[in-house]
């Protein structure tokens, strides 16, 4: 799949706001008044910033109030609302706490519930695609929701909390990894049942439909860097995980905290890199280049 | 609305001969000139006289060549447009409802006024059957020609696709797949027509028709030779001046 930079940032970095939120609508850490004020904005430019990174990939964004009308059928209008009703709700409890000094429970804590579901809408569109193997499992929510949760324990500053979870986060991407690179020739999907002449014998490819190249071959058949895939695989896991367990096992101060975070992220981008990069849609059979 | 009906009245879709295909790319050109001048946005093309072009197709001819265990390799063209799935994966992901599947004869369209551009659809679609046209920002699919398929403007003879219509080899039948009894179910029963991708679980409506055997050269080698005894040499003793001229030119 093309890596297109504006998604890689809006999983990325919404993932990691939303993360901060479900924190802070459980009210970790428990703080008011302007200390609350510079979580949330940290939350909210984090989260708000990748959603409108993710506008930047549409053909037509100036029509994205009609993506909240299929919520029956399609993981990206379910993740519209979820979004919408995350900011919202962490708005009206960010304002209790910040101005009014109040902690709203029942409100902070359905904002976190929504955040979370956010993260799970979002892994779930990739989740749910046949066509690409390697995300066709619940392998690819496990691992949004892992390092969503432990990127909002990092940027929340629950120490104890982010090593644990930064640790899971980090087994379930090995898994994820390890279960996907076998993912395709498990599919049973090949040149033989992609163009139903496997009974005839050997299928190759001829010869393309164009001298050219087209717009499925740029969007499904990237094939760019993978040669670099293992190493980008350790520095991925190091910056992501090894890393800021690292700094936050260390003796704290604010320094060591921020060399976690910015670690991470670095991390967790070059994960999602690798994770368009690397996966492979069925549709590339059709040019033989699987 | 993107969930897909319970059943739909027709199944309506092609089905593609791939032993007579000749693979001359003339659905592909009749297929992108209706639909540049027809319904919806036009198939753009980028940079189509320089030196990298590319273009929006909605119907793309692929050729295979297939080595059995043994004999001859054959070579196979191998036509793809959207195969109008029965659970189109397409249809479900979208998140706007622009992407809809027609209950009346399950034809799969896009309304394009509608269309975000997120290209989920086209990565849904294990057949790349849908292309996001560049100069537009929406997503183009085949619409199994519908605005001539029911068009009283054009003679009945014409009221087929476009590619259906224009293939000179007659590679390719349009008819309803869910009427046993139509022309086109009868060929896909009689020749054993074929899902793509059945473990897919889209059931595209579209049905290919598997080739036949051909090219057996290698095998049947002495088989060649059927005509060769009318071929032998009649007269192999020359006779009169000829035989005269022969053997004067050997001595000297």
């Amino acid at each position: 799949m093309h890596p297109a930079p504006s998604v890689i940032f809006f999983s990325t970095f919404s993932g990691l706001g939303f993360g901060l939120m479900i924190f802070l609508g459980l009210g970790m850490p428990a703080t008011t008044g302007f200390n609350a004020f510079i979580f949330f904005t940290i939350a909210y430019l984090l989260a708000v910033g990748g959603l409108i990174s993710s506008t930047f990939h549409l053909g037509h964004p100036e029509r994205a109030l009609k993506a909240f009308t299929q919520w029956r059928s399609s993981w990206l209008s379910r993740e519209a609302w979820c979004a919408v009703a995350a900011l919202i709700l962490m708005a009206v409890y960010g304002a209790g706490l910040v101005f009014f000094d109040q902690r709203w429970i029942i409100i902070g804590l359905l904002g976190a519930l929504a955040s979370l579901a956010t993260v799970f809408t979002t892994s779930m569109i990739y989740g749910q695609l046949k066509t690409i193997p390697r995300w066709n499992s619940p392998l690819t929510p496990a691992n949004f929701i892992s390092l969503c949760i432990a990127g909002g324990a990092l940027m929340a500053g629950q120490t104890t909390a982010a090593i644990i979870l930064l640790a899971i986060a980090g087994v379930i991407q090995v898994a994820t990894w390890l279960r996907g690179d076998t993912a395709f020739a498990q599919s049973t999907t090949d040149m033989a049942t992609a163009t139903g002449l496997g009974s005839i014998g050997t299928v190759r490819a001829f010869e393309p439909p164009h001298t050219g190249t087209n717009y499925l071959l740029r969007e499904f058949v990237h094939e760019i860097g993978r040669k670099h895939a293992q190493k980008l695989r350790i520095i991925a896991i190091s910056l992501m995980a090894i890393l800021p367990i690292v700094f936050l096992l260390l003796p704290f101060n604010h320094f060591m905290a921020l060399f976690a975070v910015v670690a991470h992220i670095g991390g967790v981008l070059t994960a999602r890199w690798l994770f368009f990069a690397e996966a492979e849609h069925v549709v590339g059979l059709y040019y033989g280049k699987r | 609305m993107t969930q897909l009906p319970t059943r739909t009245e027709k199944k309506l879709g092609l089905v593609i001969d791939l032993d007579t295909c000749v693979g001359c790319h003339a659905c592909v050109i009749s297929c992108k000139g209706w639909n540049t001048e027809n319904y919806g946005a036009p198939l753009s093309d980028q940079d189509p006289y320089g030196a990298d072009p590319s273009g929006t197709f909605l119907n793309r001819v692929h050729s295979y060549e297939v080595q059995p265990e043994q004999g001859d390799a054959q070579l196979i063209h191998f036509p793809k447009s959207c195969l109008h799935c029965e659970d189109a994966p397409c249809v479900t992901v979208c998140p706007t409802g622009a992407s809809y599947k027609r209950v009346e004869d399950g034809i799969v369209l896009v309304n394009e006024s509608d269309c975000i551009g997120c290209g989920l659809c086209a990565w849904a679609c294990p057949y790349g059957a849908r292309e996001m046209d560049q100069a537009e920002g929406a997503m183009k699919k085949c619409t199994l020609c519908v605005d001539r398929i029911y068009n009283e403007n054009l003679p009945e003879v014409d009221r087929e696709p476009a590619c259906v219509r224009t293939c000179p080899s007659n590679a390719r039948h349009f008819g309803d797949l869910g009427d046993p009894n139509s022309d086109v179910s009868k060929l896909v029963a009689e020749r054993g027509g074929m899902d793509l991708m059945p473990e897919q679980g889209t059931k595209p409506v579209n049905q290919y028709l598997p080739p036949r055997l051909k090219d057996r050269l290698a095998q049947d080698a002495e088989q060649i030779d059927i005509l060769a005894p009318f071929l032998e040499p009649v007269a192999t003793e020359a006779k009169g001046f000829l035989n005269w001229l022969d053997k004067t030119l050997e001595k000297l």
